[in-house]
């Protein structure tokens, strides 16, 4: 049984601009503990850039975001440090480090970050990657693996600091049907083992359908529909109905 | 247009960072280590090869010229002091800025385009912190052992083109080599290098850490890197000979 808290990602009339560009207008929503929100939306209508701003690697011009009681938008590199360990992010093409072993990617911010020996080290990255299913191949590197093995090492690298949020951009672009539910498996394994609120941005609503609680459709850079699937399916923008209607 | 006192601005605050970060914990002994055997052992064999073919040719030329006035016994102490006081230097920061700047600028360009960036920042790595600060800390470190390296590849290329044509014994030559040479000409020379260095890894880090236009920045980040160091280095040089002159007088020749 999941157990839903209070809000733990929150996010109070965001926007963003590139130059002339305006991505987000007043896009405002919260996640609670343990919950899953799928955002979707049409390519270029700023939904990696929410997860972007969620973990601040990038900052909005207006608005504030809360992570876990903590507002984001205005803190320093050590406050959003200490942060950004209590969060995951996989992201579309994985972003491995593309110098080291999955091994050693998995192992560097644990070294880093929590003091562990060399031994709670080997454990924890063998744990993490055989629950992606990738516990033979700790000493390969990143250009070594298929789209699906590093997307799912993306993914172990992104739990490998059990964060209490889970970005995740695009998990199954790129990856056949089969693969996509696996990935999609996997997040649920992680938000039912561990009560992990995962915040997906995709284009899967097949995959959207199976794994969220609740949906937020992007369009033109404005939160245009928020809820859960019914409350979507029934709302007034008919961009939103049809996105959350095609399978 | 860019902006160019901006941009030596954001270049000098770059390199300002890289310096005060150097001196604060985490310490990348790890990653120093790595970028010291990318950036000094994989650029030996170029160096080595680089100074032994300059140092035949220079005494090849230098003999040419000495014949005329009779002085063919100065042709090691014309050859030594010339590249222990400038060429090697020089020559060492050149080729480095065109190996390693270039490779710099590449890597961190593509890990940029590639998120892999913010994939580490993601982790509360600093990036900054494991990706420049090592580069440029190694390329200090190794420019001056390079340059060393250079100095006695060249050493042997120029002994070997003088005893092709003289038979010169190899104590005549080094006896003739370091007859005018003090420990000043030696050292404050070869430490200037340090200071390219610090040129290459702070420019090339730069421009590839701050690139933000996809594949075509990885090319530009490229060729800007070496570009703008090897311009910087010889400006360099310019000044720091002038205070090499200016704080050890006797060097002057």
């Amino acid at each position: 049984m999941t157990e839903i808290h209070q809000p733990i990602v929150a996010c109070r009339q965001v926007s963003k601009a590139f130059g002339e560009k305006q991505v987000l207008r007043d896009v405002s929503f919260e996640v609670k503990a343990g919950e899953i929100l799928c955002i979707l939306g049409r390519s270029g209508t700023g939904k990696s850039v929410t997860l972007k701003l969620l973990i601040a690697l990038q900052r909005p011009d207006h608005g504030k975001i809360w992570i876990d009681d903590d507002e984001i938008t205005s803190m320093d590199a050590a406050g959003l440090s200490k942060v950004r360990r209590k969060m995951g992010f996989l992201f579309q093409d994985a972003a491995l480090f593309d110098g080291l072993t999955l091994y050693e990617n998995l192992a560097l911010p644990l070294a880093r970050l929590t003091g562990k020996g060399r031994d709670e080290i080997d454990i924890a990255v063998t744990n993490t990657l055989k629950q992606v299913g990738l516990a033979c191949d700790t000493q390969k590197k990143p250009s070594a693996l298929s789209g699906g093995m590093r997307k799912r090492a993306g993914l172990a690298r992104a739990l490998i600091l059990n964060p209490k949020v889970l970005l995740a951009d695009e998990p199954s672009s790129g990856l056949d049907r089969i693969t996509a539910s696996e990935i999609d498996d996997l997040l649920l394994q992680q938000r039912s083992e561990s009560n992990t609120t995962i915040v997906v941005v995709t284009h899967d609503v097949h995959g959207a359908r199976k794994i969220g609680d609740k949906f937020g459709v992007l369009d033109k850079g404005r939160m245009i529909a928020f809820g859960t699937v019914d409350e979507v399916e029934s709302s007034e923008h008919e961009v939103a109905r049809r996105l959350i209607s095609e399978r | 247009m860019v902006n160019p006192i901006a941009f030596f601005g954001e270049i000098s605050l770059f390199g300002f960072r890289a310096v005060r970060d150097s001196f604060s914990p985490p310490f990348e002994a790890e990653q120093v280590h790595m970028q010291m055997n990318e950036i000094g052992a994989r650029s030996l064999p170029l160096v080595l090869a680089s100074g032994f073919a300059l140092g035949m040719v220079m005494s090849l030329h230098t003999r040419g010229t000495l014949v005329t006035f009779g002085a063919t016994a100065l042709i090691p102490t014309v050859h030594a002091m010339a590249f222990f006081i400038e060429i090697g230097p020089l020559v060492t920061g050149l080729l480095v800025s065109g190996r390693v700047g270039a490779g710099i600028g590449a890597v961190l360009s593509n890990m940029r385009v590639t998120e892999q960036i913010d994939g580490i920042e993601s982790l509360s790595v600093d990036s900054f912190k494991f990706l420049v600060v090592p580069r440029v800390l190694a390329c200090v470190l190794m420019l001056p052992l390079l340059t060393l390296f250079m100095d006695f590849a060249s050493l042997v290329g120029g002994y070997l083109a003088e005893f092709a044509i003289s038979h010169i014994s190899v104590e005549l030559y080094l006896s003739r080599a370091f007859m005018y040479l003090e420990w000043p000409n030696f050292i404050a020379p070869v430490l200037k290098t340090s200071v390219f260095g610090f040129i290459i890894g702070t420019v090339s880090s730069y421009f590839g850490y701050t690139t933000d236009e996809g594949a075509e920045g990885v090319g530009r980040a490229a060729t800007n890197s070496v570009v703008i160091s090897s311009l910087l280095i010889i400006l360099a040089d310019v000044i720091l000979v002038k205070c090499i002159l200016f704080l050890f007088p006797e060097t002057a020749l």
